[in-house]
């Protein structure tokens, strides 16, 4: 548990407390839902793995806390920091969250309340390509991380690659730390017209305006319609990448590779959300695989609420809101009607902007046979292929095959890429299966025979 | 076993820093920084090798989802770097 919240390790939170409410995730949504909560006298408890509060978005240096509302009421709630929530279970009139306390030295705790929010947030997502496992390649959250919450940079001299808005602000990011930036690669192609015909709101424009600024300022050319195809080693770590132009469907356009000496790529292709909790509830997705919520956020389970990019990849403000919303919710009362009118605007925003940065279905084709697409269990894209062709024709059976996805992550990592080389080895569509992962987080048994007792 | 680089750039501001050691090699922390930042920062950039390729891994989602910056600290085993927050004088060991 971090020093900052001046608890002891061991505290339990839980067995004799019921909290009116539990929230799992201290990010944007999390937060702004539970002071929220706490603002209208409902006892609330908050747990995140991270040391500090803040989610990705405020991730902060220890002591130099952003200027964010919900930060500076943070004392109003019960703030469990470091506390690794690997379990829900629903009760008759509550819920319980079971965690793991400290990154250390792992104590179990306990956490009771009468609802339930889940505000897990979400993770780079990636398409493996040759190289993709050097040291030196980060994903484009993680360089963010590293700057935000540490003040460190990656590297010195970086490509930033993949595709969507969130690409810029790592870009300029890593500049202002003074890392070189040869290069933002967005895969698609966000023409002017397209992001003209977006159903949007001004204050979004003005920042994608902002940061082409930003970026020209700082001299970082931004290519559209390429990708990072391939990363190269130079004794043992990153050397340089491959850029080349693809297609529509991302072909790669022969002959147009480039390669770009460089120590650190920042990658990613989107963003996945982190549903594990949610899938141990048993609670209602949507079609494209987020938590589904009504307009008061609540899930299909009585009492279970979720918010922010587990329901939906929104950005920021929309995560806020939604936190603001499931906040009245849960405390009986109606919101001021600017709120929903804001939510219906940053969804209607949101959609329009995924539809801008869509994943085109021949990345595949980027890589070979022996490209890793299971990092954890090291399996290469061939043995996928293999296995598929000898009759396992989904992720569970490839799994059971070649143990891709078996690892310590867990097949967050690869659960989505090894479903699209099995559809691009069948020749037909595979989902990537719902995590129905009986531990939200990997935990050491030690913790889990503690928990037990 | 570790593979080392120059230093990233870093900003050295403040003075209630402290040390670490990585393998016996002390290297300097900001407060607040995580292990695996503060390895980076002093030029590491992996530190552990694959089971069966024998491949270099270091930090790569940075947040505690991918798991390749497992390192022992203090003989504690199997630790993400990038989430356990740097103290005085940890003892970080790697593969
Ligand atoms: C690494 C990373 C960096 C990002 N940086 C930026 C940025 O700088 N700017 C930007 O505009 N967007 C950024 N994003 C996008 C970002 O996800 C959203 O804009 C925003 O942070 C979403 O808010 P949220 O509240 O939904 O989730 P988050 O901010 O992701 O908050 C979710 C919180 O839940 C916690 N959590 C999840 N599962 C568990 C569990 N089982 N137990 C305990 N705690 C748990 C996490 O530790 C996290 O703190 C980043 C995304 C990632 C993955
Ligand atoms: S870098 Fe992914 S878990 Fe630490």
């Amino acid at each position: 548990m971090s020093d900052e919240t001046g608890r002891g390790i061991g505290h339990d939170s839980g067995r004799d407390t019921l909290h009116d409410l539990v929230v799992v995730g201290a990010g944007l949504a999390g937060l702004a839902a539970a002071v929220t909560a706490a603002g209208f006298g409902l006892r609330v408890a908050v747990l995140d793995a991270n040391a500090r509060a803040g989610g990705q978005y405020h991730r902060h240096r220890v002591d130099r806390p952003p200027a964010w509302a919900p930060l500076a009421r943070l004392h109003t709630v019960e703030h469990l920091a470091e506390h690794r929530v690997w379990a829900v279970e629903r009760g008759d009139d509550h819920f319980t969250a079971h965690a793991v306390a400290g990154e250390r030295d792992g104590v179990a705790v306990t956490v009771r309340g009468r609802r339930l929010l889940l505000a897990t947030g979400a993770y780079d997502r990636q398409l493996p390509f040759p190289g993709w496992d050097l040291p030196g390649v980060f994903t484009a959250g993680g360089a963010q991380a590293l700057l935000k919450g540490n003040g460190v940079a990656p590297g010195r001299r970086a490509v930033v690659a993949g595709t969507g808005p969130f690409l810029l602000p790592v870009a300029v990011g890593l500049a202002d730390a003074g890392v070189r930036v040869l290069a933002v690669v967005e895969a698609s192609r966000p023409t002017p017209r397209a992001v003209a015909l977006a159903p949007h709101s001004p204050a979004r424009v003005v920042e994608a305006a902002g940061y082409a600024a930003a970026l020209a300022r700082r001299r970082i050319p931004y290519y559209t319609g390429r990708a990072v195809i391939a990363a190269h080693a130079d004794g043992g770590a990153l050397g340089s990448v491959t850029v080349a132009r693809l297609d529509a469907d991302w072909w790669v356009r022969p002959g147009t590779e480039r390669e770009l000496a460089c120590d650190t790529l920042a990658v990613g292709y989107g963003f996945t959300p982190h549903l594990e909790l949610a899938g141990q509830l048993g609670c209602a997705s949507t079609p494209d695989g987020f938590v589904a919520v009504d307009t008061r956020q609540a899930t299909d389970l009585p009492g279970l609420y979720a918010a922010g990019e587990s329901t939906g990849i929104g950005g920021a403000q929309l995560s806020e809101v939604e936190g603001e919303l499931a906040a009245y919710a849960i405390a009986g009362r109606t919101p001021p009607k600017a709120l929903p009118r804001r939510r219906a605007r940053l969804t209607r925003f949101a959609v329009g902007l995924r539809a801008l940065y869509p994943i085109r279905s021949a990345w595949p084709s980027w890589s070979d046979e022996d490209t890793l697409i299971c990092r954890c269990e090291e399996v290469p894209r061939g043995r996928i292929a293999d296995a598929a062709r000898h009759g396992a024709d989904d992720v569970r059976s490839i799994k059971l095959l070649t143990r891709a996805g078996m690892g310590w992550c867990q097949g967050r990592m690869c659960a989505e890429a090894t479903a699209c080389v099995l559809s691009d080895v069948l020749g037909r569509p595979i989902a990537a299966p719902a995590p129905t992962r009986p531990i939200a987080v990997p935990i050491r048994l030690g913790d889990l025979a503690q928990g037990a007792s | 076993m570790t593979d080392e680089t120059d230093p990233a750039p870093l900003d050295r501001s403040g003075d209630a820093g402290f040390h670490l050691t990585v393998d016996g090699r002390r290297i300097p922390v900001e407060p607040g920084q995580t292990v695996g930042a503060a390895m980076l920062a002093a030029g590491i950039r992996s530190w552990r090798t694959t089971r069966f390729a024998g491949k270099p891994r270091g930090l790569f989602c940075g947040i505690g989802v991918c798991f390749d910056c497992l390192v022992t600290v203090d003989g504690t085993p199997s630790l993400r770097a990038c989430l356990v927050t740097a103290r005085p004088d940890d003892e970080v060991t790697t593969t």
